[in-house]
């Protein structure tokens, strides 16, 4: 019995040796090879669109009634800081300065819009949030392949740019937000048409803002509240779709380049329905 | 025989509610991990070699499901969630099966090293060095919640796992 048992122990043994070896070199090959379009994906994924969507509905009723107690819980913080902003609203100036600063910018939007208009769009569901665990800003949309998707396609909601597309199915396509850690956007300032680079950041998710990175502005021109736009040059994302606000901006350490932060149009936190532009960006090949 | 296929579709079940039941009751945009609630679970009940092997493949499915930041690792969960079934069934001999304790120990612990080892590999190497951050917005919130998962799944598991040593047991016997 007892000699049973050491084989047994040695067996597990072994078998716990030979599959992390089998997992090293699965990691290891799959830098180089791509396993996207693999068949477990595809037939779950076909399994699943359904019963996801289905379960949304169920789960925005239960995310509804969350959100209301949510709500009262940070009812009286909420007031706090609605107190400070009537004070900071009072200030004659300041609103006149915004009302101008809202003028402009809305301007900059009505042209940008009809640039939209030129895309050829669909209109798709968000069944799935937080796909993948804790870590990702990823959801997944009810259309894929079948309609017309494809990877790197642009999604925008409301107006602004939501994120590129970086899996399809036949009936789901997964999206990367801006405001995942991992994603970098190529963009500019509207009224300077400097580059820069949006990336996402983890801990900047929950306060739904961006890092706004490589800016080079060596005249300053750049100020808090103006329009960032993803610029001509980004190989991925559509040129001219508007991304947000400065809401922050300082210099580097290295006196070259400037940094702040960005408030997205887009509200992360509630997004429904999105638009995909299934116009591709043109690329040399 | 029998009671590895209804293992495997169990476990196809967790992965199912996992990226589709599961994102639409999180609390404050955290996600419970149900797959290591499984894997902690049956290696428990089950032993080493169960353990490590259900793990090995809820690993493996879970990295063809979803990316790592920007592709699929695969082997990336397969060997993190292995090497949990494993210590998992290595406390198979000290045992109780009504005690919820040891599973929610186990459970917890697990998903605190899957945590660290996701932040470890894709965060930390990429230069975002505030471990604290994520300790106290991601890794420790899921942790509580998925403690909070097992305590609700657990009965059930342990149901499924009895019903199984009992059907095995019978085979035993109609063969003698």
């Amino acid at each position: 019995m007892k000699k049973n048992n050491l084989e047994e122990h040695t067996k597990s043994r072994m078998l716990l040796f030979f599959l992390s070896l089998f997992c090293g070199i699965m990691i290891l090959t799959s830098f180089f090879l791509d396993f996207n379009s693999s068949p477990v994906k595809g037939t779950l994924g076909l399994l699943l669109t359904p019963v996801q969507s289905g379960i949304n509905q169920v789960g925005g009723w239960f995310s509804a009634r969350m959100d209301y107690f949510e709500s009262n819980v940070n009812l009286a913080a909420q007031n706090d800081a609605l107190q400070a902003k009537v004070d900071e609203l009072t200030v004659q100036n300041t609103q006149l300065l915004q009302d101008h600063e809202e003028l402009n910018s809305l301007r900059d939007l009505y042209e940008l819009d009809h640039k939209y208009e030129s895309y050829e769009k669909v209109g798709a569901r968000v069944i799935s949030k937080e796909d993948g665990g804790n870590w990702y800003s990823l959801f997944t949309i009810d259309k894929g392949s079948a309609d017309g998707l494809a990877v790197d396609m642009n999604v925008i909601a409301g107006g602004g740019l939501v994120g590129i597309i970086t899996d399809v199915g036949l009936n789901w396509a997964t999206v990367r937000s801006i405001i995942d850690d991992y994603s970098n956007v190529s963009a500019e300032i509207s009224e300077t048409s400097d580059t820069c680079i949006i990336a996402g950041d983890l801990t900047l998710a929950d306060k739904g803002s961006v890092q706004l990175v490589k800016l080079e502005d060596p005249e300053s021109k750049a100020k808090v509240g103006d329009t960032v736009v993803t610029s001509t040059i980004s190989d991925k994302f559509l040129p001219g779709i508007l991304i947000g606000y400065i809401t922050e901006i300082g210099t580097d350490a290295n006196n070259l380049t400037k940094s702040g932060y960005v408030g997205p149009v887009v509200d992360f936190k509630d997004i429904k329905e999105v638009l995909v532009i299934k116009n591709l960006k043109q690329t040399k090949n | 025989m029998k009671s590895k296929v209804i293992i495997f579709l169990m476990m196809l079940a967790c992965l199912v509610l996992q990226c589709s039941v599961l994102p639409a009751i999180a609390i404050a945009s955290v996600v419970p991990n149900l797959m290591i609630v499984f894997t902690a679970s049956f290696g428990l009940m089950r032993g080493k070699r169960a353990g490590l092997l259900i793990g090995f493949f809820s690993g493996l499915l879970a990295d063809l499901m979803f990316m790592v930041l920007d592709f699929y690792m695969v082997g990336f969960r397969a060997v993190i969630y292995m090497f949990i079934g494993y210590l998992c069934g290595c406390c198979c001999q000290i045992f109780y099966d009504e005690d919820v304790k040891m599973p929610v120990l186990l459970t917890a612990l697990g998903d605190l090293v899957y945590g660290i080892a996701v932040y470890g590999a894709q965060f930390m190497l990429r230069g975002r060095i505030h471990f604290f951050y994520y300790l106290r917005r991601i890794i420790l919130p899921e942790v509580v919640y998925t403690i909070v998962l097992t305590l609700i799944t657990y009965r059930f598991f342990l149901f499924v796992h009895r019903k199984l040593v009992k059907s095995e047991k019978r085979g035993v016997d109609s063969f003698v």
